[in-house]
């Protein structure tokens, strides 16, 4: 079967017969088969019934009863929960444990005839910009194996780099889709906060936490964003504002001439590499050609958006992961002779160090004597970002900026230094700290066919423009 | 330094967390490190921002507390790691 890139094509192969779902699945299965062992993508494969599922499918095309993503194969980060099937985010503390119930997300996916073929390896509880600290081993990049595919949904990434199913959904706290995305050469997506209902996705850091969506182009991307967004019963902070048919507005609205600002901060960042600084400008330079209008706008806060994101998620986490204690669901130590025992026991073998880490600092900015200092610090900075963000936004319909300072780095290259694997996500945390949607589109690759990313972010809910022009700028 | 081994007992302690003699230094430099790091947000002046701690635009998102089946007795079981018929089983607390 040939290699599809667009769900479009899946779609009207499928209803003029020339392939069904069950053939679909199969080839998907067997690229998963082939590359699957050396690049540790899904953690489960869910092939029998994901091939009974075609069956069922089929029927109904044949019916023509069939719901909007029929043909649509999809792999789902492990921090997503789906009845009946292994839940882990990757860590050891959850060893085991079977989900009780379905994300919203991921039922809604299911209710359209969406087919589920596994569960993607990540960074435990997401955290992390690399893939590589999970319970099931690192993932590699399928374009250089010796490199990280970016983190922390970098399976769900590489899932679609390397043709393993259509589309994937991923969670981004602080960048963990986009980056991933940008290291692997496919889009990603964090769309506004509370667009999309948090049921059912394991939390790190609640008031960041966002379900994000990969795939091989911004209209698979959009085409999902609008069967899985909108009010949800069993979240009280999913935002009820309606749900626009995205596809329909990029495919049909006349495309625009837009105001643009790029952030001069970022391109002046030391930590940018030559390479991506190039195919910035030069993208730049492509959307002035256009007709569009780009400037430089100063934003003297971007060096703090780094330390607010890292006081607010771990001070979130660490209140967030309190519910792992060995006794209701997971992993338990075997070394315990009394309560107190069992809860260090367990959480000291079940939780890896990154995670143990940002818990400490989590209950250390949180404690009595530096919660003010820490925490409300960093709370009252977050407005300041946000405001000064908001203000860019009265001027201008996007915000440009690389979604990474490098391409994607070797594996073990940045593990002696915290902050240096932290600064990875310079560039796409802002999104995460205001609350506003981003999407990373590929802007070419350096001379080993590896990827370069391109960031456009948007005003809050404004994700139909958003899509519309980053889907008319991908090349 | 900021944390330093007293004061990384103490949350580990409340973190209900432990650490070896390697984790130990490997904690305390990072921590450091990142705290290092972290305050150079003391750079802006906040002293008249207020904090910002909702970012959900819903406000008051209620509904009627209506009683529902949520998992069933034997599913709330089902991933205990020790349990008997009715309870999750933990060790002895009282003598």
């Amino acid at each position: 079967m040939k290699k599809y890139s667009s769900f479009s094509d899946i779609q009207s192969d499928i209803l003029s017969q020339k392939i069904t779902c069950e053939t679909l699945v199969a080839y998907y299965l067997q690229n998963i088969e082939a590359r699957n062992a050396e690049l540790n993508v899904f953690t489960s494969v869910y092939a029998d019934e994901a091939k009974a599922q075609a069956k069922i499918i089929d029927e109904k095309i044949k019916n023509g009863t069939q719901g909007k993503l029929a043909g649509l194969v999809v792999g789902i980060k492990d921090v997503l929960a789906y009845q009946n099937h292994p839940l882990q985010a990757s860590s050891k503390i959850l060893d085991g444990f079977i989900s009780q119930f379905t994300a919203t997300a991921v039922q809604r996916l299911l209710n359209e005839d969406a087919i589920i073929i596994g569960r993607q390896n990540c960074d435990e509880f997401a955290m992390g910009s690399s893939n590589e600290n999970s319970t099931y081993g690192l993932t590699r990049n399928a374009q250089d194996p010796s490199r990280v595919p970016g983190g922390s949904s970098g399976a769900s990434a590489v899932a679609i780099q390397a043709d393993m199913c259509l589309v994937s959904l991923g969670s981004d706290t602080g960048g963990s889709v986009r980056q991933p995305a940008s290291f692997c050469g496919v889009v990603g997506l964090k769309p506004t906060y509370s667009r999309i209902s948090r049921y059912g996705l394991v939390a790190y850091a609640s008031s960041f936490d966002c379900i994000g969506i990969f795939g091989n182009n911004v209209i698979d991307v959009a085409k999902t964003l609008e069967v899985i967004a909108g009010a949800d019963d069993f979240d009280s902070t999913v935002s009820k504002n309606d749900v626009p048919n995205y596809t329909q507005e990029i495919l049909e609205k006349a495309p625009q001439k837009y105001k643009i600002a790029y952030i001069k901060e970022t391109l002046e960042n030391d930590g940018l590499s030559a390479l991506v600084k190039e195919k910035t400008l030069s993208k730049i330079k492509s959307l002035q050609e256009a007709g569009h209008t780009v400037e430089a706008v100063d934003f003297p806060l971007l060096k703090y958006l780094l330390p607010v994101y890292y006081i607010l998620t771990t001070a979130e986490a660490s209140s967030n992961l309190g519910r792992y204690d060995g006794v209701r669901y997971g992993y338990r130590s075997k070394n315990v002779s009394d309560l107190k025992d069992l809860y260090v026991k367990t959480r000291s073998e079940g939780f890896g160090i990154e995670v143990q880490k940002r818990i400490i600092l989590g209950t250390f900015v949180l404690s009595a004597s530096y919660y003010d200092a820490y925490y409300t610090k960093a709370q009252k900075m977050r407005r300041l970002v946000k405001e000064a963000t908001d203000k860019i936004f009265e001027n201008y319909d996007f915000i440009v900026m690389p979604t990474t300072p490098n391409i994607a780095f070797k594996i073990g290259e940045n593990q002696t230094d915290p902050v240096q694997m932290y600064l990875e996500d310079i560039f796409t945390v802002q999104a995460n700290v205001v609350g506003i949607p981003a999407i990373s589109i590929p802007n070419g690759t350096d001379e080993n066919g590896l990827s370069v990313g391109f960031q456009i972010a948007s005003s809050h809910f404004q994700e139909e423009k958003l899509l519309k022009f980053a889907n008319e700028i991908s090349n | 330094m900021k944390v330093d081994k007293k004061t990384l007992e103490n949350l580990a302690y409340l973190s209900r967390l432990e650490f070896d003699e390697k984790n130990t230094e490997k904690m305390l430099g990072d921590l450091n490190r990142i705290l290092d790091w972290i305050d150079m947000l003391n750079e802006v002046d906040t002293t008249h921002t207020a904090p910002l701690a909702q970012m959900s635009a819903e406000i008051n998102n209620l509904r009627p507390d209506v009683l529902k089946q949520g998992l069933s007795h034997k599913d709330g079981l089902k991933n205990a790691p020790k349990k008997d018929s009715d309870y999750f089983r933990v060790p002895k607390v009282l003598e």
